[in-house]
């Protein structure tokens, strides 16, 4: 079971996540040519200006009106994207199937950030359920995505730490991490791909265009 | 909840028109519309919204009713369009009525949301898609569409007949002349400096407005004229309407009348939507990347003429005054910091709002929203608590606003919210301020 998950599984959640993210990207920005607005006013130093804005903390006034939410998303969002790629079970792993080595986190830190996505995602399916504007808007599948979501780190956690048989946790971590990365493309998580894009064009239609901020 | 009254107002441009249309006709129309007038921008947005509701804090109408979750940006994208395409148009009656009242009504396209939302999601175009669903469907506002319908016919928002604007426009000469000796209004002079264009209210109702520029003209000693033949008027309803065939029309025929004049450029007055359909909905409509001719907003003119010293002030204003900075030249210009310049120059006592700059809130009015006219009001006027709080934070005795529906939405918010305040043009102060050449 094991070996099934970390073999061809692995490799179909990759081409899923290569391969959709390719065709989420290029379909779209293919598309963008029929809006006429988008590439004539794209501007790539005011969206570089924009961007900046809403990727530090605190640099938009939504994010000072919101200062414990801007606090859990940008922690959650950068626990999120670093720990896999820097924890130590999966350099070993990078190792052996690349060859690739890179510095990797001490363990501790890297339970910590675990339980910082974890937490995080817990806080978001709160606010989610407390907050009216979010709640009015929220479906079943969005808290289905944060489950998604934070289902790897949970069972990465407790098979790091060999809380319940080791072998059936691993396994169950390689499939939801693989169901995790699959879904980027497929799901609203694919606004990790889009954020870029998006908050560039609407930087440059109010920077290069209106002569205004956006943040 | 929406609210109950709202969603009762009885508006036969809307129900009316929704009688007439069969499940088939409606989604035929709607599913036409998406796949040949939308592309990657309505797709990408709403695949990519992460529904995490932080753009409420951004829409006065939201904040205006008590924070109900209906109101925020992304239910009514939900509500309206997103409901749309996720039946690809097989929607009723009911859903169509609502749809309508949200994009019309409570919805200003101010574009504020835009600087809440992380990914910058737009919509203020998403809202105006539905607008055009609407319009396509033959359901639109009556009040709106009779402005349109002016439009249309008369090239002009206020059925204005050419023998009548030459009339007002000499008489407003005249009241100029007893202000400031030798003012004038030249009418079609071919190869002036600057076009003054305006939008048709001014000569319809506030022709006083027409005067006043006379005077900053002359005081200025600037080489103007004002055009008389179709094409005079530089407001755009059909742009909020979703009737962007017209729309185009009515741009096209003002670009065309400045043209003709040979002029250097179109100076406006001061109004916000008519800046944003002249110098961004309407060319972009004509497939042009920009107008053909620079158009300057009122108050960058002022602040050009101030500033070289083409006109001085002699007296300031001494109460106390407060800013209201129009949406479409602000998040649509970035005008604020000069109109700042404008007025403490001319005011001794300036006292801002907060938040200000791009990050001010809607009048409520703009965007078409009044035009929707009386069986709308108490809605609008229930939308907009926040900007009445903010004002009488202030203590100011005037509102100034360079904007003519910000201006007409705040004579409505001070009357209903009953605040002891009246609202200006910065050309009333400006006559008011200037030193005249002697
Ligand atoms: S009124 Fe302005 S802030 Fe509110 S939803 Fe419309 S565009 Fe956004
Ligand atoms: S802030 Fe943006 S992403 Fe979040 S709900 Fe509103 S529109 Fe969607």
């Amino acid at each position: 079971m094991i070996e099934l998950a970390r073999g061809p599984l692995t490799w179909v959640a990759f081409a899923l996540l290569v391969g959709g993210t390719i065709w989420n990207l290029y379909t779209r920005l293919v598309l963008a040519r029929k809006d006429k607005v988008v590439y004539p006013y794209w501007s790539t130093p005011h969206a570089a200006r924009s961007i900046l804005h809403w990727v530090v903390p605190f640099a938009s006034r939504n994010m000072r009106l919101h200062p414990l939410f801007t606090i859990v998303s940008f922690a959650f969002h950068a626990c999120l994207l670093l720990t896999p790629l820097l924890v130590m079970g999966h350099a070993v792993l990078w190792q052996e199937s690349w060859g690739l080595s890179w510095w990797s986190l001490p363990a501790g830190v890297a339970d910590a950030m675990t339980l910082v996505v974890i937490g995080g995602g817990v806080a978001f399916i709160v606010r989610r359920i407390a907050a009216p504007e979010v709640r009015n808007v929220t479906t079943w599948r969005d808290h289905l995505l944060i489950l998604t979501v934070i289902a790897p780190f949970v069972t990465g956690l407790l098979a790091h730490h060999q809380l319940l048989p080791y072998r059936a946790m691993v396994t169950l971590h390689i499939v939801t991490g693989v169901v995790w990365l699959a879904a980027i493309p497929f799901t609203r998580l694919s606004h990790m791909l889009w954020f870029v894009f998006m908050r560039g064009y609407m930087g440059s239609e109010f920077g290069a265009v209106r002569n205004a901020r956006d943040w | 909840m929406a609210d109950l009254a709202d969603s009762q107002v009885v508006d036969p441009g809307i129900d009316g028109a929704i009688k007439t249309l069969t499940p088939e006709a409606i989604e035929r129309v709607i599913a036409g519309a998406l796949d040949r007038e939308t592309a990657a921008r309505l797709k990408v947005y709403l695949e990519t919204c992460v529904r995490c509701g932080l753009c409420a804090s951004a829409c006065h109408t939201y904040l205006s009713r008590d924070r109900d979750p209906d109101y925020a940006p992304v239910a009514k994208v939900r509500n309206t369009i997103g409901v749309m395409v996720d039946r690809r148009g097989k929607v009723d009656g009911e859903f169509l009525r609502s749809a309508a009242r949200i994009a019309f009504t409570e919805c200003g396209t101010c574009r504020r949301c835009s600087a809440y939302c992380p990914f910058g999601i737009d919509v203020s175009y998403l809202i105006l898609t539905v607008r055009r669903i609407c319009n396509l469907l033959g359901i639109v506002p009556q009040y709106l569409q009779d402005t349109v319908n002016s439009h249309a016919v008369t090239s002009n928002q206020m059925w204005v007949q050419q023998d009548d604007l030459i009339d007002t426009l000499l008489w407003q000469e005249e009241d100029a002349q007893g202000e400031l000796p030798g003012a004038r209004i030249p009418l079609d002079r071919v190869g002036a400096e600057v076009l003054y264009s305006v939008i048709a209210p001014e000569p319809k109702i506030l022709a006083q407005l027409i005067a006043n520029m006379a005077v900053i003209m002359k005081a200025a000693d600037v080489d103007w004229t004002m055009g008389t033949s179709d094409g005079w008027d530089n407001s755009n309803m059909a742009m909020y309407s979703g009737d962007f065939e017209t729309m185009g029309r009515i741009e096209r025929r003002h670009w065309d009348a400045a043209l003709k004049l040979k002029v250097k450029r179109v100076v406006m007055g001061e109004c916000g939507h008519a800046f944003r359909g002249a110098v961004y909905d309407g060319p972009r409509w004509l497939g042009w990347r920009q107008p053909p001719l620079p158009m300057v907003h009122a108050v960058e003119f002022y602040h050009e003429l101030l500033t070289s010293g083409r006109l001085k002030i002699a007296k300031k204003i001494e109460k106390p005054v407060t800013i209201q900075d129009p949406c479409n030249i602000v998040r649509g210009r970035g005008l604020h910091h000069k109109l700042r310049e404008v007025l403490h120059m001319l005011c001794e006592d300036v006292r801002e709002v907060d938040p200000r700059f791009e990050h001010n809130y809607c009048c409520a009015a703009g965007g078409g929203v009044i035009n929707c006219g009386p069986p709308w009001k108490l809605s609008r006027m229930k939308s907009i608590r926040v900007k009445a709080e903010q004002f009488a934070a202030t203590g100011a005795h005037l509102v100034i606003t360079p904007c003519h529906n910000c201006h007409s939405g705040i004579e409505d918010i001070l009357k209903h919210y009953k605040l002891k305040m009246e609202v200006a043009f910065v050309s009333e102060l400006l006559v008011k301020a200037i030193e005249r050449p002697a």
